[in-house]
């Protein structure tokens, strides 16, 4: 399934979008930059409350499919700027973390 | 060394919005040379967690990025306070960040260690007062 796919989860909504036709290997939950950084799968939708330009880094050095903010975690106007530059899809829900992962896990697995 | 391509980048004073910058411009000439991604993974990693280190600890400093056709050196040299026990350091999990490093994410205790898990040769010369300078290898 690709990104263009979470469009369909009704309690996501999407704050920018990249490239939309990555494929989403498996939902990956992580709010410790570092340790996000050594464990996330390359192609990963990344459920995560670190809504900075940190986590932004993160995800493209560990080529992330996208980033889904859950517990419906605000960010900052320069996140959304630096996501637009290095073309990151971003989703915002305010469903709880392990939530949002099993609705990514279930569309995933049919 | 013939074919080598040198890079140098600074590092600035406790700016977390750009640290990335310079291993994501990294990545992305590896990845045009049409490196193993695998390999462009550890080099990421690594260098990121290096930047990363400089900005918390160290008040910035300087990467020099050396890309033969065989391997990438990745010299970070800092003029911060130095590693007072670089066993302890070394050690996952242990940590002087912060409460506002921590805040961001960061402070895990895991940089070093990923430092060293992700790539192939890794030497610290680190001197209280001075600085501290970390030379990582990675093969292609």
């Amino acid at each position: 399934m690709t990104v263009n796919g979470l469009k369909n989860i009704p309690e996501f909504s999407i704050i920018n979008e990249g490239d939309m036709d990555k494929e989403i290997t498996v939902p990956f939950c992580c709010d410790l930059l570092s340790v996000a950084m050594s464990k996330a799968p390359a192609g990963a939708a990344w459920v995560t409350i670190m809504g900075n330009v940190n986590a932004l880094a993160v995800s493209s050095l560990t080529d992330c499919a996208c980033i889904i903010l859950a517990e419906g975690t605000a960010i900052e106007p320069n996140v959304l700027s630096k996501a637009k530059i290095q073309e990151i899809t971003l989703f915002k829900t305010d469903l709880p973390i392990f939530d949002a992962a099993l609705k990514v896990y279930n569309l995933i697995n049919g | 060394m013939s074919n080598s391509l040198r890079i140098q980048y600074l590092i600035s004073d406790e700016d977390f919005t750009r640290a990335g910058e310079a291993s994501g411009d990294v990545k992305a000439k590896l990845k045009m040379m049409g490196v193993n991604p695998e390999v462009i993974r550890k080099v990421s990693i690594a260098m990121y967690e290096g930047e990363i280190n400089m900005v918390i600890h160290a008040n910035g400093g300087v990467i020099d990025v050396i890309i033969t056709e065989k391997d990438i050196t990745m010299i970070l040299k800092d003029k911060g306070p130095g590693i007072k026990d670089l066993d302890l350091a070394m050690q996952a999990g242990y940590s002087t960040a912060s409460e506002n490093v921590r805040a961001l994410g960061f402070g895990a205790g895991m940089g070093l260690p990923n430092m060293k898990k992700y790539s192939d040769e890794m030497n610290i010369e680190t001197e209280i007062g001075v600085g501290t300078t970390v030379t990582m290898k990675v093969f292609f």
